[in-house]
């Protein structure tokens, strides 16, 4: 499973980009195995204030819907509207292409209560 | 993930040796799927498919007066069965509801095979048994037996190669008894998939021989080992109901759309009286299947089903068609709402997406 070593994590599969003072996210390779072929992903609404590990948006795979919860608290700033068309861009490209969302951090002090990459591989054994 | 009470099919070691991933269903461990629905199902729709059915019930029942039993336990008709021939059938309370949907084979003059679903075998036996009558030999043999659904249009090559010879598999709703590596099947031409198909029952202890050489014949036809997550994608297009999602003690037969499996002809059968009003002043509610109008989300069971601002009923099966790459469904609907191109608006997640009721089958091969 690929984990880049540049990144944060969440006990619910998130990855968290630090990009200045916003932070983009999306799904884990782990996760998007674990999913399988994801058919839909429910993108949040830009302006949308996300709580840290509140439900933020859902991806769907042929059997069945999953929560994707914020990691940290923010502002929804941007997000992935290629996922509309091509949702399945979460699998081919979890940590790229298929990024879900970008959040204004309240406070860029919250990454650090994440998991960095050696926690996380360590969490998905 | 795995649960004490759970229970393994005579394959579960197979299963993890191919990958598959397993969950709980119905009191069983099963594996919903190896590699992907979506390649499992269109292995199904363009090749050839091998289930693990060894989970479903086999009742045996023999004895003179066991096909006149049987005829006042289930809806549909044994006098109409030929030796070596099947019927789709239902098991039914006394007030008509769905206890269970199931065939009935005819394995001899007098002898019976009953294969029903796996997570009510215990139900449907201890309910026969109650009525049972002297002079019949019954029995819950599902513990002994394995069995294989093998579906996809290539299942007929497939049995070439098996056999290293032409053989001749049984016609549509028949079963035969074969003997294939030494070993004792009972091939039946039936299925759950819409494709040509065969599923076939042996002893448990013969299962992971049958499976690895059948995995291994089948590697040159692009043969997979499918899972429950394409079972359920391949029902669902043909719309073909599911037990406990679709079929439910607080439905009847007349309303899901499957009175052709009921002879009400037949002079008495449990259920009989009530079914014989519902036909007689119509059912006010029906099984429909419905399409996703746009792109979105697929609908799920349970997902409420909206009509002219009122919430009317709520989704039994839903998915996201690998066949069509649209989301699909069935829903009972009041009768006024059930025609075909009648419009409802499903609710997932707050929000309303607009369908439309449709033709069975939702598929049909080009």
């Amino acid at each position: 499973m690929n984990v880049p070593d540049d990144l944060f994590y969440t006990e619910s599969h998130e990855w968290v980009r630090v990009e200045g003072e916003n932070a983009r996210i999306g799904i884990t390779d782990h996760a998007q195995a674990e999913l399988t072929y994801v058919v839909y992903v429910e993108l949040p609404k830009v302006g949308a204030e996300a709580e840290a590990r509140g439900q933020i948006a859902v991806v769907e795979s042929v059997k069945a819907a999953s929560d994707i919860y914020a990691p940290i608290k923010g502002e929804v700033v941007e997000v992935n509207e290629a996922l509309s068309s091509n949702p399945a861009l979460v699998n081919t490209d979890p940590f790229g292409e298929g990024w879900i969302f970008v959040l204004k951090m309240t406070s860029p002090d919250d990454v650090k209560q994440l998991k960095d990459a050696a926690a996380y591989r360590q969490a998905i054994g | 993930m795995s649960d004490a009470a759970s229970k393994t099919t005579p394959l579960y070691e197979e299963h993890q040796r191919a990958g598959g991933k397993i969950i709980p269903f119905g009191g069983w461990l099963m594996p919903v799927q190896y590699t992907s629905i979506t390649d499992e199902h269109q292995a199904v729709r363009n090749n050839v498919g091998v289930f693990d059915i060894s989970h479903m019930g086999q009742l045996t029942a023999s004895g003179a007066p066991t096909a006149g039993w049987l005829n006042q336990m289930l809806t549909n008709n044994i006098d109409k069965l030929a030796v070596g021939t099947g019927q789709y059938t239902f098991l039914l309370n006394e007030e008509g509801g769905i206890i269970d949907d199931l065939i009935v084979y005819r394995t001899g003059l007098e002898e019976f095979l009953l294969v029903v679903n796996a997570s009510r075998t215990e139900e449907d036996f201890a309910w026969l048994q109650k009525s049972i009558g002297g002079g019949i030999r019954f029995a819950n043999r599902s513990a002994d037996f394995a069995g294989l659904a093998i579906q996809g249009p290539k299942v007929v090559e497939l049995f070439q190669l098996l056999f290293r010879r032409q053989i001749e598999l049984p016609a549509r709703n028949e079963i035969k008894d074969f003997e294939f590596l030494g070993l004792n099947l009972s091939i039946a031409r039936t299925g759950y998939t819409g494709e040509d198909g065969v599923e076939v029952f042996f002893p448990a202890a013969d299962a992971p021989t049958i499976w690895n050489e059948i995995l291994a014949k089948g590697q040159a036809l692009g043969l997979r080992p499918c899972g429950l997550g394409a079972r359920d994608t391949l029902r669902l297009e043909m719309c073909y109901p599911l037990n406990g999602n679709d079929l439910t003690p607080e439905h009847n037969p007349i309303e899901a759309g499957l009175g052709f499996f009921v002879d009400l002809s037949k002079p008495e059968f449990i259920g009989r009286s009530v079914l014989a009003r519902i036909k007689e002043s119509g059912a006010p509610r029906k099984l429909v299947p419905f399409k996703m109008k746009a792109k979105g989300p697929p609908p799920r069971p349970h997902y409420g089903v909206w009509r002219d601002g009122e919430q009317i009923s709520e989704v039994t099966s839903g998915t996201l068609s690998p066949s069509l790459n649209q989301g699909i469904g069935m829903a009972y609907v009041p009768s006024e709402h059930a025609r075909i191109g009648s419009e409802l608006e499903i609710e997932i997640r707050g929000q309303k997406f607009p369908a439309v009721v449709e033709k069975k089958p939702l598929y049909k091969k080009a």
